[in-house]
């Protein structure tokens, strides 16, 4: 067990010259009868991946508004995060042929937690499947126990989910990224979507010359149209489908494709699909594949500033954070019709969505001639963030959970 | 301009948003749906939606006409939920009634298409609301101004739109006050015309304070006339 360091905080007050001093004096307000109450976050990671990306910002505003608030990672060896991995793909859909053991290994470890972290705040909200065995640890003092679950349940695989159901339905309450996530489950199951932060490094605005820097530092050219998808080599996010996409839009525009992500040189899969890429690619020079050192924040937030059109090709998603990112930064954005994507994507109002190889290339060509409407998309793209996917509407709806959760007690 | 009995009291509200049991695929389970789901999920389908999208001010009016349109392919019908207008209603009961009739007369116009499988489900959900003082009242126009002025997206939206389900009269929170504590019948009226699915809640905002201010100087101008007839 670790207690999370949190990076320097940066003040909530900052975040009025983005979102309105109403906003920000609205969570006050609201975190006022929560003032000194017990809140503790419980997650398997602290760096790398979305969801220590929006504790990393979320922890440390509650703890501006006066919430006593403690994130917490729970430990594990090889075995366990091994276990975990195979789970999150079978919750996903992947294949996945369970043995007994990995189900004790399960149990092991989550119970070793318990022994170590803190289960008696108030409100414990506990991050995704690998902690969720905790629950069965829970004490007599009456807390609330909430699951978030962060990746698609649309189609998981039966034996994991069976499972989970010895765990989840123990909840006080669940939160889904999307209602296609949600199981029939006894307990009410919130939609709460993840967040990016606007003040963060990869969402920031950054100066022009540093774009152009980092566009000179890997080769692409700023006067040609640059398409580009950020997300880790993996294949539920089809990289190879979007370099078939982009050849398609090839035969109309003089354009290039950047694939950048992190994920190949610490997983074995990553690398492999990294490879499956290179061999798409089959040595265009247009066609840029960055393994971006974890996740390079700057470079990410370059890249996607410096895009003509932001891709995000994913065959399964849980949220896909990356699109708000983009059209964060006004991109038109062309992506699946997957998990979370179509709450960020409303079709023809704030991007556009496609459902194959054809109809990402149809709309990209779209887009490229009509940079108008692209324009537009983009415009309403950021307000839509603005108004529903800002880490201070995550931190609003976490507070008005628990002062939900704190009137039923 | 009366001296109010009450003053204005600006409140803010948060919702959290409950996923039902319920989903629909194509327009016979929209229907079976819209008929079983609860008030609050009306409630958020419309009312909270148009709050979380306003700055959609091209076609986009509620959940029901978005999923037609995007997912079931019917312009048609996304049209007449569209043209459904939640100013109209002063009841979540009266509003399922139109919804409900608008897509029965679809049905029964084209049957054909009453099973035709969806791009997407849609997700009946619900909108649970919690409201509180925001420690902010206004008992004259200045402090009305400066009120309305300060308060959230959402305590705007509280007040100028879903008020009518509170009220279950045809108007909203600032200009019932404005008409009954401070007697300005006519800026209430305009108030309330200022027409929120053609703006965003900013430019609604931004319309109503305009209107306040022009009030503001007549009676800064009725209260010295000689004033300003000198210079």
């Amino acid at each position: 067990m670790s207690t999370i360091q949190i990076p320097p905080r940066i003040p909530l007050d900052d975040y009025s010259s983005v979102i309105g001093a109403g906003e920000v004096a609205e969570l006050r307000t609201l975190a006022k009868p929560l003032a000194g109450r017990s809140v503790v976050m419980i997650n398997s990671t602290a760096v790398g991946g979305g969801v220590a990306e929006i504790l990393n910002r979320l922890v440390p505003l509650a703890e501006e508004l006066g919430i006593n608030i403690r994130w917490e990672v729970m430990t594990g060896g090889e075995d366990f995060f091994e276990v975990t991995k195979s789970f999150h793909n079978a919750l996903h859909g992947a294949p996945y042929h369970p043995e007994q053991r990995h189900f004790d290994i399960f149990r092991a470890y989550n119970e070793k937690n318990a022994k170590r972290l803190p289960l008696d705040a108030e409100f414990m909200i506990i991050h995704d499947p690998q902690p969720s065995g905790l629950i069965s640890y829970r004490g007599g003092n009456g807390n609330h126990w909430v699951w978030r679950c962060h990746i698609d349940l649309s189609h998981p695989h039966p034996a994991v989910w069976k499972f989970l159901e010895n765990y989840v339905p123990h909840y006080d309450a669940a939160i889904f990224s999307s209602p296609e996530f949600a199981k029939q489950l006894p307990i009410p199951q919130y939609l709460f979507h993840p967040a990016i932060d606007p003040l963060s490094e990869k969402n920031r605005d950054i100066p022009p010359e540093f774009i152009l820097d980092v566009l000179a530092r890997y080769g692409i050219d700023h006067l040609r149209p640059i398409l580009t998808q950020i997300s880790r080599f993996d294949r539920l996010k089809d990289p190879v489908g979007v370099i078939r996409a982009y050849r398609i839009v090839r035969r109309y525009f003089d354009c290039q494709l950047v694939l950048a992500g992190g994920g190949a040189s610490d997983d074995p899969e990553g690398a492999t699909v990294l490879k499956e890429a290179q061999n798409a690619a089959e040595g265009d020079p247009d066609i840029k594949l960055l393994e971006l050192p974890q996740w390079a924040p700057l470079e990410v937030n370059a890249l996607q500033r410096a895009s003509t059109i932001v891709i995000q090709k994913s065959l399964r998603e849980g949220f896909g954070l990356t699109v708000s990112e983009a059209l964060w930064k006004r991109k038109p954005v062309v992506a699946s019709a997957v998990g979370g994507i179509p709450t960020q994507i409303i079709h023809k109002h704030t991007g556009l969505l496609a459902h194959s190889v054809e109809g990402t290339a149809y709309q990209i060509r779209f887009l490229l001639s009509h940079p108008d409407i692209a324009g537009r998309l983009g415009e309403r793209g950021h307000q839509h963030v603005k108004e529903n996917f800002l880490i201070t509407q995550n931190l609003k709806r976490y507070l008005t959970l628990f002062l939900k959760l704190g009137k039923s007690s | 301009m009366n001296v109010p009995e009450a003053p204005f009291e600006f409140f803010t509200v948060a919702y959290l948003t409950r996923i039902g049991n319920q989903s629909a695929g194509n327009l016979e389970e929209l229907l079976a749906g819209l008929e079983q789901c609860s008030d609050a999920s009306i409630f958020h389908h419309t009312f909270q939606t148009l709050g979380s999208h306003h700055f959609l001010t091209e076609g986009f009016s509620n959940d029901f006409a978005q999923w037609a349109l995007a997912e079931a392919n019917r312009d048609a019908l996304a049209e007449q939920f569209a043209a459904l207008d939640i100013r109209d209603y002063t009841s979540i009961a009266a509003l399922r009634a139109d919804l409900c009739r608008v897509l029965r007369d679809f049905i029964t116009a084209f049957p054909q298409f009453s099973h035709q499988e969806a791009l997407d489900r849609f997700y009946f959900c619900e909108s649970v609301e919690e409201t509180m003082p925001f420690s902010l009242t206004a008992t004259n126009l200045d402090e009305f101004r400066h009120g309305v002025a300060s308060i959230s997206h959402a305590s705007f939206h509280f007040h100028f739109v879903t008020s009518r389900l509170r009220l279950q009269f045809r108007t909203n929170d600032f200009s019932r006050w404005l008409a009954a504590s401070l007697g300005l019948n006519s800026l209430a009226e305009t108030i309330n015309r200022i027409d929120i699915y053609t703006n965003t809640l900013d430019s609604a905002r931004a319309k109503m304070l305009r209107l306040v201010d022009r009030e503001r100087r007549k009676y800064e101008h009725d209260s010295n006339p000689a004033q300003d007839s000198a210079r």
